[in-house]
């Protein structure tokens, strides 16, 4: 079947099975691996992503059922080459480790602050009750929620997303090659 | 990867169509509204329909409307809606108390009252919410529309009276003023169906003794309301030694099975004491509302 949507804030037109999952089709047919995959079972939140503003979970939502509507992945948070605030705080205040929950998580506190500005802890806490860090990172992920709230325009720091790829290349190739090469054992043993 | 087995999809453009579209595609035919139940049982292979009809654009059975002494509430109706309606909050906190623990926020934009009623789940919140609340469901087929009270409803885990090519529309609760109503549920975390929950739903008389009363109980072996509860609780000034007793009777009333969230003497011990906080809870709101 034809299905047509827009995906952050592109018009997307593509020939599916109608048992495509909104995850697999944003995934695998348009190549925007920023939504993660997780439990398969509407559990963990990796997958979220907004749906005309609200979070939904994409592994349990058919592509089907999301046509004709708006979709935002983690791919359409940042705005040219500058960070959303949301991103932003999960840099300052360290909101991620592996990284694997933030895609869901920055788009649920997104969505937040787009209907509650000044969410207090317990709501940040509820808002992403249904998505699992297995990091356990949940402390500073509340920080970096709230880091995003008390800086709407974004804040002093000019990090972009160009700068921040830089960093982290940076980061690898600083490394002294005794360190690097006890990782790489590491990983072998 | 959990995928579905292969169907064909049709996207409803009103309830008529719907109807049709059930009469027409046969027994392998099955609407699809939030499909957080449906989505997963097909995802596991468990149910594996023919035929997806999408009844997510049928805005015409989102609403919530006050009508007279009833409160409707179409079946489309998202958790969320129901959650931070003031209206319902007002009428029936036992809804409020309820939707705050079914699932977790991001499912609850999706999953809707009457997919939950229909999908019957003995751990689901909602139909323990409406038995105790003397709901009533609208069922639309080709023969027109039929009103049943949720013991007809209801009948058992997974099984309602709503007939192939019907569609669940709406539900009516009754508005009776001097009423309070509570929802208590023990899960191990966010999202998980319930270990055991109780509701109640009280109404006093002028005098502030209870008219009527019903308390029902949710994943604890219990279909419908605990019989004789009513008949306890009426014509009696709502007090302490009163919602003990209603707890010995809900703990002897369920039939709960022991499983991976409690053995079985636990699960009677949430019955008696969370049916003995929702009757305090719903008697205190029932003296404090506005109602009449």
């Amino acid at each position: 079947m034809q299905i047509s949507m827009t995906v952050n804030g592109n018009e997307v037109t593509s020939d599916i099975e109608p048992r495509v999952l909104l995850v697999h089709y944003i995934r695998e047919v348009l190549g925007l691996t920023g939504t993660h995959w997780g439990c398969d079972t509407s559990n963990c939140g990796t997958c979220v992503v907004l749906m005309d503003g609200q979070p939904v979970k994409s592994c349990t939502v058919l592509a089907a059922m999301a046509a004709g509507h708006d979709i935002r992945t983690v791919e359409g948070l940042a705005s040219g080459a500058t960070l959303d605030p949301v991103q932003q705080g999960f840099m300052e205040e360290h909101g991620l480790q592996c990284g694997f929950c933030t895609p869901g998580m920055m788009l649920t506190a997104r969505a937040l602050l787009d209907k509650n500005p000044h969410p207090d802890t317990t709501e940040i806490r509820q808002a992403i009750s249904g998505q699992i860090c297995r990091c356990t990172g949940y402390a500073t992920i509340v920080r970096s929620v709230q880091w995003a709230a008390a800086h709407p325009a974004g804040g002093d720091t000019d990090a972009t997303v160009d700068e921040v790829i830089d960093g982290t290349d940076t980061v690898i190739e600083d490394l002294p090659a005794e360190i690097a090469e006890t990782a790489d054992n590491e990983v072998k043993a | 990867m959990q995928i579905p087995a292969p169907f064909d999809y049709v996207r409803a453009t009103s309830v008529d169509n719907a109807l049709e579209l059930l009469s027409r595609h046969g027994a392998e035919s099955r609407v699809i509204a939030g499909g957080h139940s449906l989505l997963p049982m097909m995802k596991l292979r468990l149910s594996r329909p023919e035929w997806l009809i999408d009844i997510n654009d049928l805005y015409e059975l989102d609403f919530i409307l006050r009508d007279g002494d009833k409160l409707r509430i179409g079946a489309l109706t998202r958790h969320t809606t129901l959650l931070e309606s003031d209206e319902i909050a007002a009428l029936f906190p036992i809804v409020r108390d309820a939707e705050a623990v079914i699932a977790d926020p991001v499912v609850r934009n999706r999953g809707t009252i009457g997919g939950s009623l229909c999908q019957a789940d003995p751990a689901e919140d909602l139909s323990t919410v409406c038995d105790v609340l003397g709901a009533e469901a609208v069922i639309r087929g080709p023969a027109g529309e039929r009103i049943l009270a949720m013991a007809d409803f209801h009948r058992g885990p997974y099984e309602t009276a709503v007939g192939q090519d019907e569609m669940l529309c709406e539900v009516r609760i009754p508005v009776r003023p001097r009423s309070g109503s509570a929802y208590e549920k023990v899960e191990r975390r966010v999202g998980d169906w319930a270990v055991g929950a109780a509701g109640a739903s009280v109404t006093l008389a002028a005098d502030g003794t209870i008219a009527d009363a019903a308390v029902g109980l949710t994943a604890l072996g219990l279909d419908h309301t605990i019989a004789g509860a009513a008949d306890l609780l009426r014509g009696q000034q709502p007090r302490e030694e009163l919602f003990v007793e209603a707890g010995r009777l809900a703990a002897a009333a369920c039939d709960p099975v022991a499983d991976q969230r409690g053995p079985i003497d636990y699960k009677r011990h949430l019955a008696d004491e969370l049916t003995r906080r929702v009757l305090r809870q719903a008697c205190t709101r029932a003296a404090q509302t506005q109602e009449g």
